[in-house]
């Protein structure tokens, strides 16, 4: 389905300091840096699987999913997606995928959403009989009914946002790129379109591959994970998996009747965090047994969860050692 | 895409773009207003033949030449260079590359569907010409109608392909607007917009001949003057099109070189 094999990317970026004198001095002499956005990577991803692509910042995560698109030209190395060599954008290729990027749309500016689904039905020659019922699956699960006849420069982001979902889905592509698709939205139509994802993935058993730095997506969405950084790959498998490798430790959630002094807790495992009616233990995953019974027994308990550390906390920790071990050999 | 397959999205590319065209009705007057340059000139060249023609141009012919040179430039024009430029830099034309339909296809398509709205300027124009009583000047040979035809489109299309030239230009240079400039200054001179080509000396005319500044206002204009017959008229015809192979040869290149080198910028 999709396959990559030691794909790379370099930019040539020009830099200039600020100031007037740097600004003259650019005109005459250009100084260009070659940045390495992606080096290296492979994978491959199995029909219909869903897959975050994870990395800090200008990790290479969307110079990836646009070399995947056919957006960009790898320097180096292949891609293969339903055995189409992305670059060349054969139309049979493009009638397959989708890229969505949350910071760009394709809809028309200045015209309803629906003369961009018209449009989109057109130039995908998607025959008018399939067209009417996609669009009424994609009006009845994303709730765009009143939305497609305003023009889009009247939406609201989130408006905006579930009318550019629609958009992408016409043709109905069998590889969905996301690159962010719930940044900038509020909880609640994050929610719905994190619903409407899995749902269009479950039920047409397309493949999607997700960046987001909103961890809840990918907590979600995403049974695997595939993690860049500084264009490496420095993790690729389970989300479970992943979390237990950086963080073995569990989170033991306390409900208390009354207030416990620190020392105490410290006593059970390393205190996170202890609030007067709640306490928050990190706990060895192999003394979990043993902390859960002595908390229920020296404690004044009413309740109590396990959870596993945050995503987010899991990803930092993990983007850090990736960061360590780089700059290890360099070290005297 | 096939070629079926595009020529049946070609309505709706079409339809959309018009809808995009007339989006805003304020813009749409204000641009009509911005391409009565013709007018102008008509009243200036007016004042200098008033004691008698300027060469072959008396008070008809100039009115003649600069109604026809307002008509065909509405039908002509072609602005698509500031939108690929814009594109490029801000990384928009990702949407249009993740289409089926070659990008080139779509700017076709919505530089044509704004030539019925052209039209309609045209249009008084064409009646206002009549009443003048420069109808004389029109082809009366149907033969020539069709030279005219085939010339206009020519005109269209070279328009078209150098302002797609020079946006593609943005690939390797991030912004073409100042040669799309450089471009407008020597198409205003060396088209026949401000002067008509007879009224240059000969030695600037051979090499206005040989430039392609001229296929796209001079030569449609003049055959709707019947200033040439129609060995002539063919003749200059084959070079108009010499010059659309070779941008349409030049567009290629320069698109193909610059989708390696699309940065994709902004997303």
């Amino acid at each position: 389905m999709i396959q990559v094999r030691e794909l790379r990317k370099h930019y040539r970026v020009h830099r200039r300091a600020p100031g007037l004198l740097a600004a003259l001095r650019s005109l005459v002499r250009r100084r260009y840096d070659s940045v390495l956005a992606v080096d290296g990577i492979s994978f491959d991803i199995p029909a219909g699987e869903r897959v975050g692509f994870l990395g800090p910042n200008g990790a290479g995560k969307t110079t990836t999913l646009k070399m995947l698109a056919g957006l960009l030209h790898p320097t180096s190395g292949e891609a293969s997606v339903l055995g189409h060599v992305p670059r060349r954008r054969e139309p049979e290729f493009l009638r397959s995928i989708m890229l969505v990027m949350g910071q760009k749309q394709q809809l028309l500016w200045d015209l309803p959403p629906a003369e961009t689904f018209e449009l989109n039905r057109a130039v995908y020659d998607v025959p008018r009989a399939r067209f009417a019922r996609v669009m009424a699956e994609l009006t009845e699960l994303l709730e765009i009914g009143d939305l497609v006849t305003k023009p889009t420069r009247q939406l609201s982001l989130g408006e905006r946002m579930k009318c550019e979902l629609a958009a992408a889905l016409v043709h109905e592509p069998r590889v969905l790129f996301l690159d962010e698709p719930t940044i900038g939205l509020d909880v609640s139509m994050q929610v719905t379109m994190r619903d409407f994802i899995r749902r269009y993935n479950e039920r047409s058993g397309a493949t999607v591959l997700l960046t987001s730095h909103n961890m809840d997506d990918v907590a979600a969405l995403c049974p695997r994970v595939i993690v860049i950084d500084r264009g490496k790959l420095s993790y690729d498998g389970g989300l479970e998996a992943l979390v237990r490798r950086v963080r073995p430790e569990r989170r033991v959630v306390l409900h208390l009747e009354r207030p416990v002094d620190t020392h105490t807790l410290a006593r059970l495992g390393q205190v996170v965090t202890n609030e007067p009616a709640q306490a928050v233990l990190q706990v060895d995953e192999r003394r979990l047994r043993d902390t859960v019974g002595r908390a229920l027994g020296e404690l004044p308990v009413t309740d109590l969860t396990i959870e596993q550390a945050p995503l987010e906390e899991v990803m930092s920790e993990l983007f850090a050692r990736s960061r360590a071990e780089r700059e290890e050999p360099a070290a005297p | 895409m096939s070629l079926g397959s595009t020529v049946r999205a070609l309505p709706t590319l079409l339809r959309v773009g018009f809808a995009e065209g007339v989006a805003y009705r304020a813009e749409l007057v204000v641009w009509i207003l911005s391409t009565t340059m013709p007018f102008i000139m008509l009243a200036l060249w007016s004042a200098v033949a008033r004691d008698g023609p300027v060469g072959r141009f008396g008070q008809t012919e100039l009115t003649a030449y600069f109604l026809a040179t307002f008509v065909v430039r509405q039908f002509t024009g072609s602005w698509i260079s500031w939108q690929i430029n814009f594109e490029i830099r801000h990384g928009t034309l990702s949407a249009r590359l993740l289409r089926p339909v070659h990008p080139a296809i779509a700017y076709a398509a919505e530089s044509l569907s704004i030539v019925p709205i052209r039209a309609l300027a045209a249009l008084p124009v064409i009646v206002l010409a009549l009443a003048l009583g420069v109808a004389g000047s029109f082809p009366r040979d149907p033969l020539a109608w069709l030279q005219w035809l085939v010339a206009i489109s020519g005109a269209w299309t070279l328009g078209f392909l150098s302002s797609f030239a020079i946006g593609c230009l943005a690939f390797r240079i991030e912004s073409s607007l100042k040669v799309m400039d450089v471009w407008l200054v020597l198409f205003w001179v060396c088209s026949g917009y401000l002067v008509p080509i007879e009224l240059f000396p000969q030695t600037a005319r051979t090499l206005l001949d040989w430039l392609p500044f001229r296929y796209q206002i001079g030569l449609p204009v003049e055959l709707l003057t019947s200033a040439h017959d129609l060995a002539q008229g063919w003749l200059l015809i084959a070079r108009q099109w010499a010059w659309v192979l070779a941008f349409a040869v030049l567009s290629a290149a320069l698109w193909r070189a610059g989708t390696r080198r699309y940065a994709a910028y902004g997303g």
